[in-house]
């Protein structure tokens, strides 16, 4: 692909901290190159902002390989920017063109509060996965793991399940900000496997009953979620976890 | 939300082929709405359905409830809004069912005055008309008398539009709430959905068009 440079217009939202009013502002940067992530595009402009004396954009992010799940940017209404299936640190400047006016926004969610500028708390979905998603295991000796007998197309349901990576784009996305598919995939990954079947009951309602606690909204099944997931996950994991909630309501012993 | 919407999905489906009973005067000119009256009666005279009735109404109440308390809720999970929305991801009527609803319940009472009040209470604009020494209410005269007027026959095609993309996105959306997640059914209701949609919407907009076009009646 041609490489190119381009001036932009960045329009990013600024908030000191939780309690502050926020409010957009905007920069113009130039000589950005095409072959940049997005995020670096945001250090040139962090460069110049404390060059200048003014505050850098405060902004999450950490692997910046697509795998942690970290950068949570909503950009020209969408989180993770405009490609498919695609984390905002590998999006990458040939997206956009020159004179392009960009606005980046933080996740919006009650659950998901703003701390500064472009980061927010996600720590509801620690406690959810807190809540039950994990297996119990005894101590001893390991357990050989290739002993315990799993169906190929359970595994690879779970193992698409068990990709997300926790951002919250889908809550972002969502016009209920509801967490049904970060939690569908948690549940289901660990329910299609043997090894997650002892306490499978007990960990649906009580991750679910976690999610209700911090404020995520209700599903609509409206699919905004599966469409913005950078991991693709999905959406039939929210009917699961559905059917896994009826099932532990229905027969759960307590 | 799911379970009241199959009940109420259920109630179209005897709705509208009770309903169709008009069409029997498209091949029989003689009828004039004969079986069409006969079977409001039947609807109106036996015991059970009007106990089923007051199921219905509770449904629709509870439907109604149900839809404004989570329409509420889900409102208040974002204080800040977005300053670009993000529209690409999900279909419009789906993102829109609380307004769809209310525009149906506002059809709905237009249609529960015209029809529904006059034979339980009123008696507005209804003749009696025998049948092997039955009389009972002439609902096809009504409804000739009701859809004379070309404003009605709008606002119920409106009414029906909405029902249309709140049942394409309700029918579907029911069973994933209801947790059905195999992939087969799942493709197969999706189509029944826009299918059942579809078919509902057009035999309920032939009603009141046929009668204004002067095709029954």
């Amino acid at each position: 692909m041609e490489h190119y440079n381009m001036n932009l217009t960045v329009k990013v939202w600024r908030q000191k901290n939780s309690r502050a009013q926020g409010n957009f502002e905007s920069y113009s940067v130039k000589n950005i190159s095409s072959e940049m992530s997005f995020l670096e595009m945001i250090d040139v402009l962090n460069e110049e902002l404390i060059v200048e004396g003014k505050e850098p954009i405060a902004f999450d992010h950490d692997c910046r390989e697509g795998i942690c799940g970290q950068c949570s940017m909503y950009i020209n209404g969408k989180p993770h920017g405009p490609w498919q299936a695609n984390t905002t640190c590998q999006l990458h400047m040939r997206a956009f063109k020159d004179g392009d006016t960009i606005v980046v926004e933080p996740w919006r969610s009650a659950a998901f509060p703003v701390i500064k500028d472009l980061m927010v708390d996600r720590s509801a979905f620690d406690r959810i996965v807190q809540a039950g998603g994990f297996v119990s295991v005894n101590t001893g000796n390991a357990v050989d793991g290739n002993s315990i007998p799993i169906n190929k197309d359970a595994a690879d349901a779970s193992f698409a399940a068990a990709m997300c990576i926790g951002c919250g784009a889908c809550v972002a996305a969502c016009k209920n900000s509801s967490a049904m598919l970060f939690l569908s995939a948690k549940v289901a990954h660990l329910a299609l496997l043997p090894q997650g079947d002892p306490e499978r009951k007990t960990r649906v309602m009580n991750m679910v009953a976690q999610m209700d606690k911090e404020g995520f909204g209700a599903c609509t099944n409206t699919g905004a979620c599966e469409a913005t997931c950078p991991k693709e996950i999905s959406i039939s994991n929210i009917a699961r976890l559905n059917h896994e909630y009826l099932r532990a309501g229905l027969t759960a012993e307590k | 939300m799911g379970l009241t919407g199959i009940s109420l999905v259920l109630f179209l489906i005897v709705h509208a082929g009770i309903n169709a009973c008009v069409f029997a005067d498209l091949v029989d000119p003689e009828e004039n709405g004969a079986m069409f009256n006969k079977a409001a009666h039947f609807m109106g005279s036996t015991v059970l359905i009007r106990i089923t009735e007051i199921g219905l109404f509770a449904g629709i109440i509870l439907h109604i409830v149900q839809g404004l308390l989570l329409t509420a809720e889900n409102k208040k999970r974002r204080t800040v809004g977005y300053a670009v929305a993000y529209t690409a991801g999900s279909k419009w009527y789906s993102r829109s069912m609380g307004l769809l609803g209310t525009l149906i319940l506002l059809f709905l009472i237009l249609h529960l005055y015209h029809f529904w009040a006059s034979a339980r209470f009123t008696g507005r604009g209804l003749e009696p008309v025998t049948y092997n020494g039955v009389e009972m209410h002439n609902m096809f005269g009504l409804m000739k008398a009701t859809f004379s007027e070309w404003w009605v026959v709008i606002v119920y095609a409106l009414g029906c539009i909405s029902l249309y993309y709140h049942l394409a996105h309700g029918f579907q959306s029911a069973f994933k709430t209801l947790g059905v997640h195999n992939k087969r059914y799942n493709a197969m209701l999706s189509s029944l959905g826009y299918g059942f949609s579809a078919v509902i919407t057009i035999v309920f907009i032939l009603m009141p068009l046929s009668f204004v076009m002067g095709w029954v009646g």
